[in-house]
C-alpha cells in the first residue's frame, strides 16, 4: 500500500527552545484512520501542523502525498468558523479560496452539508448553531475540496458526550464511504479505539512515540461494538499504553 | 414588543432625570430671581430657540455638514493607513508615533496654524476636525486588522489564500466590530473638532457655525440664545452617538 504520510526522524524545536517533537518515526497508509493519543503538551498539534505544512520541522524528513491545495482538510478544536458568513458562505470557503466561482461552489458546499447532516441550515449564522452543529459545519468545510488526508486536532473535545459519540459515528461512516486518509488528535483513550485503526501513542519532553497499537475491529461499528469485549480489551490496553507513555516521562 | 416594554426604563429612566434637572433648573432661577444674562431658566433657553430658529438652524446645518464630512473622511483616512500598517509591522512602527503625535497635540494649539495656511475656511475647519477625530478609527481598526483568529489564519494558508483574499476575506471582516466602535468615538470627536475649530476661526457671516453663534450671543449678552446654540450642540452629538450605534448593530446582526 501506498504512504499518505511518511514522518522519519522528525524533530521541531520552538523558537523559544522548546522541544516539542524529536526522533517520530511514522508512516500512515492511504485510507487507514491514525489517532494519535497522548495528554496534553506532548507535541501532538505540533506534529499535527507539520504534517498540514503549516509549520517546518526543524530536522527530519516529512513527506506527504496530498500537499497540493484542497487535498488535505484541517479540522481545530473550536469550529472555528467566520462569524459573518453563513454556513453554507463558511462550507464554500476552502472552494472560493482557490478561485471557484460561486455558482460553482454553492451546489458542492450544499453537497457536503448534507453530508454531515445539516440540510436545511445552509444560511445559518454559526451563532444561530449548537456547538454540534458547528463542528459540523467544520468537518464539512474539510471534506468540500474531497481531501485525500484529513487531519483533526481533538476536534470534538469541547462537545458534550452524547453529541461526541454521534458526531464520533457520522465521522466513521463518513471515512467508510470515502476512504480519506484520517488523522486525529484526541487524548480521548475511548475515542481512538472507537474510531481507529491504528493508535500512535505518544509520550512528552520530548514529544515522542511510545507505542503503537492496531486496532483490527472491522468497520462499521456501532453500538455493539462500543459494548463489547473487545473494545473494552482494546481500551485497557491503550489506557495501559498511555500510563506507560506518562510514567516513563515522570521518572 | 416585549424587548420594547423591557427597554423602557433606557429610555424613561433618563427622561425622567431630565425633568427632574429642568424642573429644579426653572424653580430655582424664578425663586432666586436669577436674571436671564446670568442664568437662563430652560422655558426662557425654549424660547430662544424657537425665536432664534432661522439663524440657529442655518449653522446647526453648516457645524453638521463639517462633522459629517470630518467623521467621513476619518472612516476613510483611518481605515486605509490602518490596511497600510497592517501590510507591515515596520511600516506601523515607523508611522504610528506620528499618528499619535497629531493626536495627543492639543487641536486649540494647532487650529491657528491651518486657518493661516488654508484659504477657505470650511476646509480648515474640516482639516481640525479630521485631525481631532481620525485617531479612534485608525487605532482600532489596526487592532482589529490584527485580531483574526489564528486558527482561521491558518486555515487561509492551508488553502494558499492570496494576501489580497486574506485582507478581503478575513482581516477586514474581523476588523469591522472594532472599526464600527472607533466610528462611534470619533463621531462625537468630529463633532467637538468642528467646534473648537469654529471657536478658534471665529468666522461670522451666514456661512458661521453653532460655535460661532455661542460667541456672538456672548458678545450680545444674549445668554438665552446662548445656552439654545449649546443644546443644539449637545442634541447633535447625542444624535451622532446613537446613529453610529444603531449602525453599528445593524451591520453586525446575527455575528457573535
Ligand atoms: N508556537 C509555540 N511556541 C513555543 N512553544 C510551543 C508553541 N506551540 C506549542 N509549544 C510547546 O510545545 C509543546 C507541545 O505543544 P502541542 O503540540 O500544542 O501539544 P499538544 O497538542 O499535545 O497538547 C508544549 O510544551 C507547548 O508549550
Ligand atoms: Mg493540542
Amino acid at each position: 500500500m501506498a504512504h499518505s504520510v511518511l514522518l522519519s526522524g522528525v524533530s521541531k524545536r520552538y523558537a523559544n527552545g522548546t522541544q516539542a517533537l524529536e526522533g517520530i518515526d511514522l508512516a500512515v497508509e492511504e485510507g487507514e484512520f491514525l489517532s494519535l493519543l497522548g495528554p496534553s503538551g506532548c507535541g501532538k498539534s505540533t506534529l499535527l501542523r507539520i504534517v498540514a505544512g503549516l509549520i517546518p520541522a526543524s530536522g527530519g524528513q516529512v513527506e506527504v502525498r496530498a500537499a497540493r491545495r484542497g487535498e488535505t482538510g484541517f479540522v481545530f478544536q473550536d469550529a472555528t468558523l467566520m462569524p459573518w458568513a453563513s454556513a453554507i458562505g463558511n462550507v464554500m470557503l476552502p472552494l472560493r479560496l482557490s478561485g471557484i466561482a460561486r455558482r460553482e461552489a454553492e451546489p458542492r458546499a450544499a453537497e457536503a452539508l448534507a453530508q454531515v447532516g445539516l440540510s436545511g441550515f445552509e444560511r445559518s449564522r454559526p451563532r444561530a448553531l449548537s456547538g454540534g452543529m458547528r463542528m459540523r459545519v467544520s468537518i464539512a468545510r474539510a471534506l468540500v475540496t474531497r481531501p485525500r488526508l484529513l487531519l483533526l486536532d481533538e476536534p470534538f473535545a469541547a462537545l458534550d458526550e452524547i453529541t461526541r459519540h454521534r458526531l464520533n459515528d457520522d465521522l466513521l461512516s463518513l471515512w467508510e464511504r470515502t476512504r480519506f486518509t484520517a488523522i486525529l488528535v484526541t487524548h480521548s483513550v475511548f475515542e481512538s479505539v472507537y474510531l481507529s485503526s491504528r493508535i500512535a501513542v505518544m509520550a512528552a519532553h520530548p514529544g515522542r512515540i511510545a507505542q503503537e497499537l492496531a486496532v483490527d475491529a472491522p468497520v462499521p461499528r456501532g453500538a455493539e461494538y462500543r459494548t463489547s469485549a473487545e473494545y473494552a480489551a482494546l481500551c485497557r490496553e491503550a489506557s495501559h499504553a498511555l500510563s506507560r507513555a506518562m510514567l516513563k516521562e515522570a521518572a | 414588543m416585549k424587548s420594547l416594554l423591557a427597554q423602557w426604563p433606557r429610555i424613561a429612566a433618563p427622561l425622567l432625570v431630565a425633568l427632574l434637572i429642568l424642573g429644579g433648573w426653572e424653580w430655582a432661577v424664578r425663586a432666586y430671581d436669577v436674571p436671564p444674562y446670568v442664568l437662563p431658566g430652560p422655558a426662557a433657553i425654549g424660547a430662544a430657540l424657537v425665536q432664534e430658529w432661522p439663524l440657529l438652524s442655518r449653522s446647526l446645518w453648516m457645524t453638521l455638514q463639517v462633522t459629517a464630512m470630518a467623521l467621513a473622511a476619518s472612516a476613510v483616512l483611518g481605515l486605509l493607513l490602518a490596511i497600510l500598517f497592517a501590510q507591515s509591522k515596520l511600516i506601523e512602527t515607523a508611522l504610528f508615533p506620528y499618528a499619535v503625535i497629531l493626536q495627543v497635540t492639543p487641536i486649540v494649539a494647532i487650529a491657528p496654524l491651518i486657518i493661516i495656511w488654508v484659504d477657505q475656511v470650511w476646509l480648515a475647519l474640516l482639516l481640525c476636525a479630521l485631525i481631532v477625530a481620525f485617531f479612534p478609527v485608525l487605532s482600532n481598526t489596526t487592532l482589529g486588522l490584527n485580531s483574526a483568529d489564528p486558527n482561521l489564519h491558518d486555515l487561509f494558508r492551508l488553502y494558499g489564500a492570496s494576501r489580497w483574499q486574506v485582507l478581503t476575506r478575513l482581516r477586514l471582516p474581523s476588523a469591522l466590530p472594532l472599526f464600527l466602535a472607533g466610528l462611534r468615538i470619533s463621531g462625537g470627536l468630529a463633532l467637538i473638532g468642528a467646534i473648537v475649530a469654529e471657536f478658534v476661526a471665529g468666522a461670522g457671516g451666514a456661512e458661521s457655525g453653532l460655535a460661532y453663534r455661542i460667541l456672538e450671543a456672548g458678545y450680545q449678552l444674549q445668554i438665552p440664545r446662548m445656552f439654545a446654540a449649546l443644546a443644539l450642540v449637545s442634541v447633535a452629538g447625542i444624535a451622532i452617538f446613537a446613529a453610529l450605534s444603531l449602525l453599528s448593530r445593524w451591520v453586525l446582526r446575527g455575528r457573535e
